[in-house]
């Protein structure tokens, strides 16, 4: 019985055994995202305990065209997912003309998202909001939104050229299903961060004139 | 035959994935009429905001990342290291509220 268990371990820490059953492309993407989701929970913290410690926090999202947009940009993100798990259901069956074409749909999506966040920044910048001060209360909000919206929108646009690099690659027969399959794990990891910036950041700051 | 059952797999795993988009899209309509109608003190409306969003996450990552049919030894990895590390940062929130207090009015 002992003896069966040494063999058991040696066997073990041979090699050749996958504990996990993946590829190392696949784990080392969950890793990346763990790592990841770390440095957005540390970012969305420390907005929360910026905005608890002061008392005349700026609300200043109204339902037009601010919480609409926001809104908008969420249904575009979680729509993105959707063709984009549907493009990995596509590659696994091996159909990569269908696959490269759920992801190109979800690059679309992406690029919508980016447009009308960029145009929300704008509209903010317009109406006097910098990273050190706004026209309605403490200065830091404006560096909390755009450090958090900044550096979840420069994951959409990188996102968006691993995506193209993929459908390119796919479509070329250079990639694998396992490529394709990480990538949907990176978007939609982007997708899961948004859920979580779009109530702390608009739904938790409306304006209630 | 094992193609044609292989076809009608992925079709209800696009039904699955459809109906996962649709539940995610009505737990963000839940959110935004939340936001407007003050059902709750703010704290409380924290609490729900962000237990939605949980709930959001957990769909995204079960059926999207399809974590949930992954092997048990990744997800024991994955998950609960990032909800102690997230959890521990939670040790701050203590000071933020001392200095609200210390702030002359």
């Amino acid at each position: 019985m002992a003896e069966a268990n040494v063999g058991e371990l040696t066997a073990t820490w041979e090699g050749g055994v996958s504990p996990y059953a993946v590829g190392h492309k696949k784990l080392g993407m969950w890793l990346f995202i763990l790592s990841d989701s770390l440095t957005f929970s540390a970012l969305l913290i420390g907005y929360a305990y910026v905005r608890m410690a002061s008392d005349n926090w700026p609300t200043p999202f109204h339902l037009w065209p601010s919480v609409t947009m926001a809104t908008l940009m969420t249904v575009v993100l979680l729509s993105s997912s959707l063709t984009m798990v549907l493009g990995v259901s596509a590659s696994q069956r091996g159909d990569r003309p269908r696959a490269v074409r759920y992801i190109l749909f979800t690059i679309l999506g992406g690029l919508a998202f980016i447009v009308l966040h960029v145009n929300e920044w704008l509209d903010l910048i317009h109406e006097g909001v910098r990273l050190w001060e706004n026209p309605w209360g403490v200065p830091l909000f404006g560096a909390t939104f755009f450090t958090l919206t900044g550096l979840h929108m420069f994951h959409v646009a990188t996102g968006l050229i691993y995506l193209g690099v993929v459908a390119a690659g796919v479509s070329r027969g250079r990639f694998t299903h396992e490529d394709v399959e990480v990538s949907g794990l990176y978007w939609h990891f982007v997708d899961l961060v948004w859920m979580f910036v779009f109530p702390l950041v608009y739904l938790l700051s409306i304006s209630m004139q | 035959m094992s193609a044609h059952s292989a076809h009608e797999g992925s079709h209800s795993h696009g039904r699955l994935f459809a109906w996962v988009w649709i539940y995610l899209l009505v737990l963000t309509a839940v959110e935004v009429v939340l936001a407007y109608v003050h059902v709750l003190p703010p704290a409380g409306m924290l609490f729900l905001l962000m237990a939605l969003s949980i709930v959001k996450a957990a769909l995204i990552i079960a059926y999207f990342m399809h974590l949930r049919y992954e092997r048990m030894n990744l997800i024991l990895s994955l998950v609960p290291s990032v909800v102690v590390v997230i959890a521990l940062l939670f040790a701050f929130f203590p000071d933020s509220f001392r200095l609200l207090n210390l702030r002359v009015h």
